[in-house]
């Protein structure tokens, strides 16, 4: 038998439609889910602050939903992989680890696509961006969700079965996203306190976003710092996941 | 005469697992042409999916060479994977995906067009009986029919070689019967690597067995060589217990097998003398000649060495 032309495309496609899409179409009630979760934490900071916070807060919603894509992937690589064997399905055929993971985190993206477009309606509203600060708010983001798809799929990789996962995922989730002053100015977290939140790559993101729009005056300095600190902490999570992770097992 | 590039050969193939230090498979050698069906069987813990999954590139093993059509296991993972396909034990459809999404999706996992992947998904599930339910759900299909979805998955490839690590598990007999059918028909043109605890399922569909235990091959052949290769021809099954002191074998072994049932493995005229021994004694038992689960036993029961000559290279 000839050897067929395999296409990427069809192979990312499969990722998106297995891990996101088929699950939205058949149980739409997800849709509702991914929407709610980001949004919870935004009309609480909206209401405790009587509004003066709405457009940190939807820059947060922003940066939780990026970050919890990650964390989503580490319980849906766990459970594919445990619970329907999907993985060693695929590493026997001509998809590769690569495609895999691609198609995987792409996959997260989709999943939370009803959360963006709201999301994206509310910044049109509340934020105000130039197109260099929407560049530089896209590339926030971006590292976010490398950082937090490196992590899910280390913590994938460990993780023997889904109940494991959960608590792995739950763990960080609270611990990155909803503790540090995401949706907030780090200045609300009294002194003592703040030092801790600068142990979270997310409250850099969430400096740098709200410099970005304005609600923030941060030295040149620390800009850079902040920016330096991402892109380090995003390589070096990406560089532990891909030694880490095992296509075939050993 | 048989190539390498016409067979799949294990040389030497040994695993063993680092973090429990078990020795898995224990320095496995064989050679087997890759067509039609060749069936392993074992007990529970005797290797037969760590010699499946190193086979189909899931696992690397410790020490030792495989290739399939010569195609180098462990060198050449990404040349091989182009050609197999395989049903992990335990594994189960997605419940949230339909019959004809499951089997759309693993061909564009393949690499198939969408529009092929489609259509071949339907030819695919229509020929195993899904044309009313293919948009059913996954989670409302019985325990059948999530198989057969797994089934629909790989006959849809364009795979040649396929791997199916205990495919029929907790499947009812006639669900059974319905995917040995299945296999009967993909045999001519495709190679399938088979793992059952089933021998009935082994005497029916293998053109080759391979018997495992502890790790070990302790017997490769055709079923008639395997037959060969066990000294008696019948087998007297005692359906009472315990086994009535009476019997005195003049030729012959006795086997337990894993039902628990005294086995008598002898020759045809001790068989049944026996059976009319039996008879009077008023006991139940069956007698038959010797089939798959005899043999399993007397040759596990020996460590694989027993009269006849072993297939194995």
């Amino acid at each position: 038998m000839a050897t067929r032309k395999r296409s990427r495309f069809s192979q990312i496609l499969a990722a998106i439609l297995v891990n996101s899409l088929y699950e939205m179409k058949n149980y739409p009630i997800v849709l509702i889910n991914t929407v709610l979760s980001p949004l919870s934490f935004l009309i609480l900071i909206v209401f405790v602050s009587h509004g003066s916070l709405v457009g940190e807060a939807v820059e947060g919603g922003f940066i939780m939903v990026m970050f919890s894509s990650g964390m989503s992937l580490s319980t849906d690589l766990s459970h594919l992989k445990n619970d329907f064997k999907l993985q060693d399905m695929v590493v026997s055929s001509p998809t590769n680890w690569l495609t895999y993971m691609v198609g995987i985190s792409l996959s997260e993206i989709v999943y939370s696509i009803p959360a963006l477009v709201l999301l994206t309606l509310l910044a049109n509203y509340f934020l105000i961006l130039t197109i260099v600060g929407i560049l530089e708010f896209i590339g926030v983001l971006l590292l976010m969700f490398i950082t937090s798809i490196s992590i899910g799929y280390t913590l994938s990789t460990f993780s023997s079965d889904i109940v494991q996962s959960f608590a792995f995922s739950r763990l960080l989730s609270t611990l990155f996203s909803t503790i540090p002053p995401v949706y907030y100015p780090i200045t609300y977290i009294p002194l003592p306190f703040r030092y801790l939140a600068y142990i979270s790559p997310t409250t850099y993101a969430a400096e740098l976003a709200q410099s970005i729009a304005g609600y923030l005056s941060l030295p040149l300095g620390k800009i850079v710092f902040n920016w330096a600190i991402l892109i380090t902490v995003t390589i070096a999570l990406f560089v532990i996941a891909k030694s880490k992770a095992r296509w075939r097992e050993v | 005469m048989i190539t390498d590039s016409q067979s799949m050969v294990c040389n030497g193939l040994t695993k063993i697992y680092s973090k429990s230090q078990t020795k898995a498979l224990d320095s496995i050698s064989f050679s087997v042409p890759s067509r039609g069906v060749f069936v392993l069987i074992g007990r529970n813990g005797s290797g037969k999916t760590t010699l499946v999954r190193i086979l189909a590139t899931e696992l690397e093993p410790t020490s030792g060479t495989a290739t399939l059509d010569g195609i180098d296991v462990v060198k050449e993972p990404d040349r091989l994977r182009e050609k197999i396909a395989i049903v992990p034990q335990e594994a189960r459809p997605i419940p949230w995906m339909t019959p004809a999404q499951t089997v759309q999706s693993y061909l564009l996992w393949r690499g198939f067009g969408y529009a092929e992947a489609k259509q071949r998904a339907h030819e695919s599930l229509e020929r195993l009986g899904f044309s009313g339910n293919s948009n059913t759900l996954n989670r409302m299909l019985s325990g059948g029919m999530k198989r057969k979805v797994l089934v629909a998955m790989i006959l849809s490839s364009e795979a040649e070689i396929i791997f199916l690590d205990e495919p029929t598990t907790g499947l009812d007999p006639i669900s059974r019967k319905e995917f040995w059918e299945v296999l009967k028909e993909i045999r001519g043109d495709r190679f399938v690597v088979l793992t059952t605890h089933y021998l009935e399922e082994a005497e029916q569909l293998a053109d080759k067995i391979g018997i495992l235990d502890n790790g070990k091959l302790i017997r490769i052949g055709t079923l008639d060589e395997l037959r060969q290769s066990v000294k008696y021809n019948y087998s007297v099954k005692l359906l009472s217990k315990p086994a009535p002191a009476f019997i005195r074998l003049r030729e012959g072994e006795m086997v337990t097998g894993r039902d628990g049932y005294l086995r008598i493995l002898t020759t045809e005229e001790e068989a049944f003398s026996i059976s009319r021994d039996l008879s009077r004694g008023g006991f139940k038992f069956t007698i038959n000649p010797v089939v798959l689960d005899d043999i399993f036993f007397y040759l596990v029961n020996h460590g694989g060495k027993a009269g006849g000559d072993t297939e194995e290279e």
